[in-house]
C-alpha cells in the first residue's frame, strides 16, 4: 500500500490524465457517432454505405492497430498533428502525442456510437413515425418532436456501455507510452517488486471507482428523462 | 424504423438535391483514397522491393501465419475458459444461497470493470517476469478468460432469466431437482439464444489478444514489431496486419449471423448489456466497443 500511498500525487495525476483522455475521446466520438448515424439513416444511399463501411471496418479492428496507425504509421506520412501544440486553452495546451492518442480512440469509440444511437432510433416503434405524419407534421416536426426525444431515452444505456468500455480503453495507450492509470501502474510494479497485488488493486479500484461514477450518472439521467 | 415513412417521396428537386449530395460523398471519398495514395508515394512508402516485398516472402509469409495462429489459439483457449468461468459465475449469481450468490457477483463486477490491459501487466510481471512459471502466452489467456468470462457470465444470467417461467415450474411438478432443472431445462434453453453473443463474444477476445504486445506475447502484433524492427515498413505492416485481423473478425460475424439464422430461427437472441445490467435484444451481433 504505501508504495501508492507514498506518492499519492503521482497516482492522482495518472488518473487525472486517464479522464482527460477519456473526456476528449467522449466528447468527440459523441459528435462524430452521432454524424455518422445521421448518414446512416438519412436518405442518401451512398452516405449510407460510406457510413456503413466506417462502421464495419472499425469495430471489427483491435483498438491497439488502430494506435499503431496514429502513433507509428502517420507519422511516416508525414501526419504528425504538431500545429495542435500552437493551440492554448486556458494553462493547458494539448501535445500532439496526447491528441493522436484521442483520436485514435475517438475514431474507434464512434462506429461503437453510431451504432448506439442507430439502434436508438430504431427502437421508436413505427407507429410512433407513421402517427406523427398522418396528423400532418412535417419531416423536421416529427423527427424533433416525436421520434427523437424517444430515441433519446432510448440510447442511455447502450451510449453507457460504449463510454464505459472507451474509459477501459485509454489504458491502451499506455502501450505507447501515454503516462496514464496503467503506464503508473507498470512502472510502479517495476519499482515495487514486494508490493505488487496492492498496487494492482490500487489501480484496479480506481478504475472500478471511475466507471461506477460514469455508470450511476447515466442512471440518474435516464430516471431524471423518464416518463412515466 | 423504415426511413421511408419520415419523408414523402422525393420530389424532382429533392432527387436532384440528392443527386448531387451523392456526388459530393463520392467526389470526398475518393478525394480522401487519392489523398491517402499521393501521402504514401510522397514519402515513398509504396516502394515494393523495401517494404512490400516481405509480406510475399514464403519465410515471412510463415511467420505472418504463425503469428495468427498464435493469436487464434489464445483467443480460442481464452473463450473456451471464459464460457467455463462464466457458466460457473452466472449460474453462482442466480443461486439461492447468499454465500455463493454475493462472492459470485463481487467476482464478476470486478472483472468487467478492470481494463484487460492492467490484468495482463499485473499477471506478466507477477509470475512471468524473470522466470515466473507462467509464459506470456497463458498471461494473455488468463487475463483474456477473466474479462471474457465476467462478460459471459451476464450473458449466461440473461439468457437463463430469459427461459420462461412456466418451464421451470413444469419441471419442478415433474419432481425435478434444483440441479436437475438447471442442467436439463433451463440451460439447453438458454444456450440457444446465446449462441450469437457467445460468438460475438470471440471477436471481441480475438481483439484484446492484440494488447498482449505490451507484456511482449506471441501473436500479430509481436510478428509487428518484429517485421517492422527490421524493415521499418510501419505503414505497410499496419496495413497487412490490420486486414488480417479483420478478415478474420469478419468470418466469425458472418459465422453468428448463420448461427443465427440456423439455430435461432425468429427468436430475438439475448445479448448482456453491461450499462443496464439486463437484457436486451441482440440484433447484429453487437458487442459495446470492448475494445
Amino acid at each position: 500500500m504505501e508504495a501508492v500511498f507514498s506518492d499519492f500525487d503521482e497516482y492522482l495525476k495518472a488518473f487525472g490524465l486517464t479522464l482527460l483522455l477519456f473526456v476528449v475521446s467522449g466528447a468527440a466520438s459523441l459528435v462524430l457517432g452521432l454524424f455518422l448515424a445521421a448518414l446512416r439513416v438519412g436518405p442518401v444511399s451512398i452516405m449510407r454505405r460510406a457510413a456503413a463501411l466506417y462502421v464495419i471496418m472499425f469495430r471489427n479492428t483491435p483498438l491497439l492497430m488502430i494506435f499503431v496507425f496514429m502513433m507509428f504509421a502517420m507519422p511516416r506520412l508525414g501526419v504528425t498533428f504538431l500545429f495542435v501544440e500552437e493551440v492554448r486553452i486556458g494553462d493547458w495546451n494539448p501535445s500532439a502525442f496526447f491528441t493522436r492518442a484521442s483520436l485514435a480512440l475517438t475514431l474507434y469509440t464512434s462506429a461503437f456510437v453510431c451504432e448506439a444511437f442507430r439502434s436508438g432510433i430504431n427502437a421508436v416503434p413505427l407507429g410512433q413515425a407513421e402517427a406523427a405524419r398522418s396528423i400532418g407534421l412535417t419531416f423536421g416536426q416529427s423527427m424533433r418532436l416525436v421520434v427523437l426525444p424517444q430515441a433519446g431515452r432510448a440510447v442511455i444505456p447502450p451510449l453507457t456501455s460504449v463510454q464505459v468500455a472507451l474509459l477501459k480503453n485509454t489504458s491502451v495507450a499506455a502501450a505507447f507510452g501515454m503516462a496514464e492509470a496503467a503506464y503508473y501502474m507498470r512502472t510502479s510494479l517495476n519499482n515495487h517488486a514486494d508490493q505488487r497485488p496492492e498496487i494492482f488493486l490500487m489501480i484496479a479500484i480506481g478504475y472500478v471507482v471511475l466507471v461506477e461514477l460514469v455508470t450511476l450518472s447515466s442512471y440518474a439521467l435516464e430516471r431524471r428523462w423518464k416518463v412515466a | 424504423m423504415a426511413g421511408s415513412v419520415l419523408f414523402d417521396a422525393p420530389g424532382p428537386k429533392t432527387v436532384a438535391r440528392h443527386r448531387l449530395y451523392a456526388l459530393l460523398t463520392y467526389l470526398g471519398l475518393a478525394g480522401l483514397v487519392a489523398l491517402f495514395v499521393w501521402r504514401m508515394h510522397d514519402r515513398g512508402q509504396l516502394d515494393y522491393e523495401r517494404y512490400w516485398e516481405v509480406f510475399v516472402t514464403p519465410a515471412y509469409v510463415e511467420v505472418l501465419l504463425t503469428g495468427l495462429l498464435d493469436t487464434l489459439q489464445m483467443a480460442a483457449a481464452a473463450i473456451v475458459l471464459a464460457v467455463a468461468f462464466g457458466l460457473a459465475f452466472g449460474v453462482g449469481k442466480l443461486s439461492e444461497h447468499r454465500w455463493l450468490r454475493w462472492p459470485s457477483w463481487l467476482v464478476v463486477e470486478f472483472f468487467r470493470a478492470v481494463p484487460v490491459i492492467i490484468l495482463m501487466i499485473f499477471l506478466a510481471s507477477a509470475f512471468s517476469y524473470g522466470d515466473g512459471p507462467l509464459s506470456r502466452f497463458w498471461c494473455v489467456v488468463i487475463a483474456l478468460l477473466l474479462y471474457n468470462g465476467a462478460v459471459l457470465a451476464e450473458v449466461f444470467r440473461a439468457g437463463i432469466n430469459a427461459v420462461p417461467r412456466g418451464q421451470v415450474e413444469a419441471a419442478y411438478a415433474l419432481g425435478m431437482r434444483k440441479s436437475q432443472v438447471m442442467a436439463q431445462i433451463q440451460l439447453p434453453q438458454a444456450v440457444k439464444t446465446m449462441l450469437p453473443a457467445l460468438i460475438s463474444q470471440c471477436v471481441v477476445a480475438l481483439k484484446d489478444t492484440s494488447l498482449g504486445t505490451i507484456i511482449v506475447a506471441p501473436g500479430l502484433t509481436y510478428v509487428f514489431d518484429k517485421i517492422t524492427g527490421e524493415f521499418r515498413n510501419h505503414v505497410a505492416a499496419a496495413l497487412v496486419i490490420t486486414a488480417m485481423y479483420v478478415t478474420v473478425n469478419l468470418l466469425l460475424t458472418a459465422l453468428a449471423t448463420w448461427v443465427q439464422r440456423r439455430y435461432v430461427g425468429e427468436k430475438r437472441p439475448v445479448a448482456f448489456d453491461p450499462g443496464q445490467g439486463g437484457v436486451v435484444p441482440l440484433t447484429t451481433g453487437e458487442d459495446a466497443g470492448r475494445s
